[in-house]
């Protein structure tokens, strides 16, 4: 339950409100644009930052932890840009094309437009300065929710990536939107809108990387009947970053996503997503690294509102020094979606005695005819385990980054795609290695 | 001598499982290890291992004269120490071959030796298995995983021969075999046998040792070696059971 408590306005909000009121009429997008603006504004401000008291939010109480919000993030400067080139590092072996943002807007000098049959690639700002029919038929539109920081991201959003794969296109190269960040500490609002119709083909990554930036992204992924969608993304940041993908599927679709935080001050990654036809598939998954004060919040709503459809959900956390995991996973079944398959696992491994992992699975199932699993483990690693590995020679931290790859590795090997699984693996272990 | 064992007293959560313990094993020498269960036959050998949550209270134990009682268990395996276990633990997610050559390449690093070449170690593996009918397919597989109470068992023994220990502890390797198991696992072991290694075969029952022949017999009883004696103090033991040691130690 939710409870309804409006406190005085704290700096951030306050500072949010004069942002919006200075910002709303030069950001992009007039008449219905701007409409949604001010409409999602209004519910916003009613509700104020979420906390602890929003049950969804519980644990990221973003009340508390931003004490202040950032100024808007200015036009991208040369060394911004010269530094952008070697952002998103983690995807550069993949041939893909590269799409380049800095503090959220796109730098078409840095991306690689080459034309591809059935693929049109453009921004956000183009895109709601002209609310064209994409827009006006998805922004808003494709998971509507009224949590705040999707209000928050639709009232301010700036720039992004707005891509639409035409019927029946198998996109040649992945897709690797590239967000890096400039040296000032700013606010970005980013909205992307992602549309692969029907029995098309695509993958997209993203990777984030930022200073002590204020990131909220927001990404509506509309997948056709009988498409396929593979999405990635890989999150490093020292500031704060909340990301919400708003996601439905249709008939006869499969998609796979996979969230990698390394790294990762302060993240809150959630995730809507409606399987609205029958005979779908879907993978949510992901691997959190967490060391030192960091704070990962994965929160995702499964809407299964047609039958027949098959989702796996399993997430791996790592946690060292004082760091801070938490997965909120809610599945729920309409009462006509019979034949759901569900499945439903988090674990977490505790590397220090002041690391904290809060799981939450929830299931609301309202069909009678369903397979839902859940289950959840928290535990340090195995002591018996680590002392086979050292009693054949493998010293103490080599035997604990064994078994610790040996731990994500189960999550890991489930991306089909060999690149993205390789690479994905590798920023693991570089992160095991930098481990004190 | 290769290892002594000098007066051992070890606690595990206050409770004594050794008793002033003593022990010497010789260069080239197998020695069997037997007694009936809770003597601490187990506990000697994770003791010497380096397995913590054992409490040395009192006493030493020497390999080449130098106490290793201060080495961690990595430590040890460089110098020559192996167990194969009673109960070899799964390690999910780490593939054989990795961890095979993760170990050796770490033992001869530490040594101060190079490390093994791909091409060679593949060799080294492939043959060594061959042997003793271990197939590509488990060394593919994680550690342990899916393997039946046999396979484990096998594996150990490949794992022995591919490190190459100067010191090897067979704890229980008979148990839970059959016949033709326990064969290929005492093959696999009489191989290994040469003037540089020694061996400390423990176990319960008298059969695993006439497939691996010890050079001597210790029994233990209460945390302590009550007798030792030539390979015929096995089959005395056979027939007339522990009992005679136990009230003796008593």
């Amino acid at each position: 339950m939710n409870a309804e408590v409006r406190a005085i306005k704290t700096s951030a909000e306050q500072a949010l409100a004069s942002a919006y009121e200075a910002a709303r009429a030069a950001l992009p997008g007039k008449g219905a644009v701007a409409a949604l603006r001010d409409e999602a504004f209004k519910r916003f401000d009613a509700k104020g930052l979420p906390h602890r008291r929003v049950e969804e939010w519980k644990y990221t109480d973003l009340r508390a932890l931003m004490r202040d919000a950032l100024p808007l993030a200015a036009p991208a400067d040369a060394a911004a840009k010269a530094k952008a080139k070697d952002a998103g590092k983690i995807f550069a072996t993949l041939n893909c094309r590269r799409l380049v943002f800095i503090d959220g807007a796109f730098v078409p000098d840095l991306s690689d437009l080459t034309p591809e049959r059935g693929l049109t690639v453009g921004s956000m700002a183009d895109s709601l300065a002209k609310n064209d029919a994409l827009i006006a038929a998805h922004v808003g539109k494709v998971f509507e929710t009224d949590d705040a920081a999707v209000a928050l991201n639709t009232s301010l959003m700036s720039d992004g990536a707005v891509i639409h794969v035409a019927a029946g296109t198998v996109l040649a190269r992945p897709i690797h939107l590239v967000f890096a960040s400039g040296e000032t500490p700013s606010a970005a609002f980013i909205r992307s809108l992602i549309v692969v119709e029907k029995d098309a083909q695509a993958i997209i990554a993203e990777s984030h990387e930022s200073n002590a930036s204020q990131v909220n992204c927001a990404l509506e992924l509309v997948i056709g009947d009988g498409a396929q969608v593979d999405y990635f993304k890989a999150t490093q940041t020292r500031g704060l970053h909340v990301a919400s993908l708003l996601l439905t599927v249709g008939a006869k679709a499969a998609f796979n996503t996979f969230a990698l935080n390394s790294d990762a001050s302060l993240v809150r990654n959630q995730s809507f997503v409606r399987f609205a036809g029958e005979g779908s598939t879907g993978g949510l998954r992901g691997v959190n690294l967490l060391r030192g004060k960091d704070h990962v919040d994965t929160t995702m709503l499964i809407d299964h509102a047609a039958g027949h459809c098959a989702s796996r959900e399993q997430f791996k956390s790592v946690l060292d020094g004082q760091s801070h995991n938490i997965f909120q996973g809610k599945i729920v079944v309409k009462p006509h979606a019979q034949k759901t398959d569900t499945k439903m696992m988090t674990r977490a491994l505790l590397l220090s005695d002041e690391a904290e992992a809060d799981n939450k699975p929830e299931l609301e199932i309202f069909a009678d005819d369903v397979v839902c699993g859940h289950g959840a483990t928290a535990g340090a690693l195995d002591p018996g385990l680590k002392f086979y590995l050292m009693s054949r020679g493998i010293d103490d931290k080599q035997a604990e980054a064994l078994l610790i790859q040996a731990f994500i590795g189960e999550t890991v090997e489930e991306i089909a795609h060999e690149g993205f699984r390789e690479a994905i693996m590798r920023a693991a272990l570089e992160w095991l290695e930098t481990r004190g | 001598m290769l290892l002594e064992i000098k007066n051992l007293h070890v606690e595990v959560e206050d409770k004594k499982i050794l008793n002033g313990l003593n022990l010497t094993i010789e260069k080239g020498q197998v020695a069997a290890i037997m007694g009936p269960n809770g003597s601490g036959k187990s506990t000697l050998s994770y003791v010497l291992a380096g397995k913590d949550a054992y409490n040395i209270t009192e006493g030493d134990i020497l390999l080449d004269g130098e106490s290793i009682l201060e080495l961690a268990p990595d430590e040890r395996a460089a110098k020559g120490i192996f167990l194969a276990f009673q109960y070899p633990v799964e390690v999910p997610g780490v593939a054989t071959m990795t961890f095979l050559r993760t170990a050796l390449n770490a033992q001869r690093k530490l040594r101060g030796e190079g490390e093994y070449s791909t091409p060679d170690f593949i060799k080294l593996v492939r043959e060594t298995s061959a042997k003793l009918g271990v197939s590509q397919e488990h060394l593919r597989r994680a550690v342990n995983v899916g393997f039946s109470g046999g396979e484990k068992k096998r594996n150990e023994i490949l794992q022995m021969a591919i490190l190459q220990p100067r010191l090897a502890i067979l704890d229980e390797t008979d148990s839970g075999l059959d016949i033709d198991a326990l064969k290929t696992v005492s093959e696999g072991v009489n191989r290994l046998r040469s003037s540089e290694r020694s061996m400390i075969v423990i176990t319960h029952y008298q059969r695993l040792l006439n497939y691996i022949v010890p050079d001597v017999v210790h029994v233990m009883s209460k945390g302590r070696v009550v007798k030792s004696g030539g390979k015929e103090l096995a089959l005395e033991l056979e027939a007339k059971g522990y009992a005679q040691y136990t009230d003796e130690a008593a």
